[in-house]
């Protein structure tokens, strides 16, 4: 386990220190759409000339390493205790090498444990795979962002949202009307639709795992990601809400069957610098 | 057009009541950083100012939680990018008229109360880019001093920082211009038009 643990915290250097493809290059997309001189433009720049810098000194690309989040798929037989057990130590290896800001605070002492480890820090989700190979998807995101989430429980009479898709776009922007700059966009959206709220909270924030690139297998809700995404990207919040034609880069969504009685929707907001990356062992 | 400042510099100052929402900034000199722990010990605790290190009359205080390396020469910032300002919103009118604060560094702006201090003090808030922390971290060239260290740990102990061209916007002036509410009318306007309402 020790090599095991090794690879775990060399997991964390890598997401802490460079942004995944498919969000750079969406970031440099919205530099091209935006126009030359503007707050956007500018603001765009400096966030992606940081996302280089980062990765060519190994830095942290934001300071705020947010909470950790694990989501293990571990081959049968292997235990589920020895392998939270090397990711706690793994954490507290790549909090002193990295380094990462340490966030774990006690909430009743106000103590900040010093070593990101504490009562249910990192977040740790497990499955078992039928699979021989170990996968580790580790993702960061900041708690300014974090902050900015939303649960919604249709129908809304506040939003005038119903128990249907459309009911789903109007708490999505929401959450982000609600947001402005305060998150750090362009943000990423995670969105979970299903029977409770422990649940599509869940699975709201798998669903910022997802590439930028990949297209909902299921139609309506490709259609309706593509929808808010242009929607979200008329509002106007701009780059750190400053202005500007870039709030957004994606949205993902994910359901769940619901209860007849309940239909709830989990908006989870990652900030530009959504940092995520897998290991295969 | 970029405007070079130099801090600390003082609230009142003719430099500093000139200034503008929408002003492209160059701060250089020292700044303090402070967020959650040193805003609510400074307002509930009222420490005596001989108990602060540092002057923080005209000081610009910076909304950051850095990650800090200790090296030979002492601590080094290694990545030092602004905290969402609005947390420190219920403190941050005491701390600016009590201690003199010349200028908040922060990112989505802050609230009303705030916003009432700086007209009455002529300081303004300076916002910059969230998640370049490496990017900032460059500008910051010396670690000069820090309080409550022991007590409340790196991330949320009072940096003072050596800076050299550290980029910012003033997005809420002393003469009531703000960035923020004027975009949140637009997107309002754009929101209730998508919601058909």
């Amino acid at each position: 386990m020790l090599k095991l643990r090794d690879g775990i915290a060399e997991l964390y250097k890598k997401v802490a220190t460079s942004l995944p493809p498919d969000v750079r290059e969406a970031m440099q997309s919205g530099l091209a759409r935006e126009t030359e001189g503007s707050t956007a433009f500018s603001t765009l720049s400096v966030q992606t000339e940081n996302m280089k810098l980062a990765r060519e000194t190994a830095r942290p690309i934001c300071q705020d390493t947010g909470v950790p989040t694990f989501w293990v798929k571990v081959p049968t037989g292997l235990s589920h205790f020895e392998m939270k057990n090397t990711i706690i130590e793994a954490t507290r290896l790549a909090t002193e090498k990295v380094p990462l800001r340490p966030n774990a605070v006690d909430s009743i002492t106000d103590r900040n444990s010093g070593d990101n480890t504490g009562i249910g820090f990192p977040v740790i989700y497990m499955e078992e795979t039928r699979e021989s190979s170990l996968t580790v998807d580790l993702m960061l995101k900041g708690a300014g962002c974090e902050n900015a989430g939303q649960i919604y429980k249709l129908p809304s009479e506040e939003l005038n949202a119903q128990r249907d898709l459309d009911g789903v776009r109007k708490c999505v922007l929401d959450a982000v009307q609600k947001a402005q700059g305060r998150g750090c966009p362009p943000y990423i959206l995670g969105v979970g639709i299903g029977a409770t709220k422990d649940q599509v909270t869940k699975l709201a924030k798998e669903q910022l795992l997802r590439r930028l690139t990949d297209v909902n297998k299921i139609d309506e809700l490709a259609a309706l990601e593509a929808r808010i995404l242009n929607e979200l990207n008329e509002l106007g919040i701009g780059p750190m809400g400053l202005g500007g034609r870039t709030t957004a880069l994606g949205v993902k969504i994910g359901v769940n069957h619901r209860h007849p009685a309940s239909y709830f929707v989990d908006v989870s907001v990652s900030c530009w610098a959504t940092r995520r990356g897998r290991l295969i062992w | 057009m970029v405007k070079l400042l130099r801090v600390p510099v003082s609230p009142a100052s003719e430099e500093m009541r000139s200034l503008r929402a929408g002003d492209i900034v160059s701060l250089s000199g020292t700044i303090v950083t402070g967020r959650d722990k040193v805003h609510k010990y400074l307002v509930e605790e009222k420490p005596p100012k001989e108990e602060i290190p540092f002057d923080l009359n005209g000081a610009v205080l910076y909304h950051c939680g850095p990650v800090m390396r200790k090296t030979e020469e002492g601590y080094k910032a290694v990545a030092a990018g602004p905290t969402t300002s609005m947390r420190v919103e219920m403190y941050e009118a005491r701390v600016i008229r009590e201690y003199g604060i010349s200028g908040i560094i922060g990112k989505g702006g802050m609230g009303e109360n705030t916003i009432r201090a700086f007209k009455e003090t002529g300081s303004v808030y300076f916002h910059t880019v969230g998640g370049a922390a490496v990017y900032l971290a460059d500008r910051i060239k010396k670690t000069r001093n820090v309080w409550k260290l022991d007590e409340f740990g790196p991330t949320e102990a009072m940096w003072l920082f050596e800076i050299e061209n550290f980029p910012a916007i003033v997005t809420i002036d002393s003469h009531g211009n703000n960035i923020h509410s004027d975009i949140e009318r637009i997107s309002m306007k754009k929101f209730l038009e998508l919601t058909g309402r």
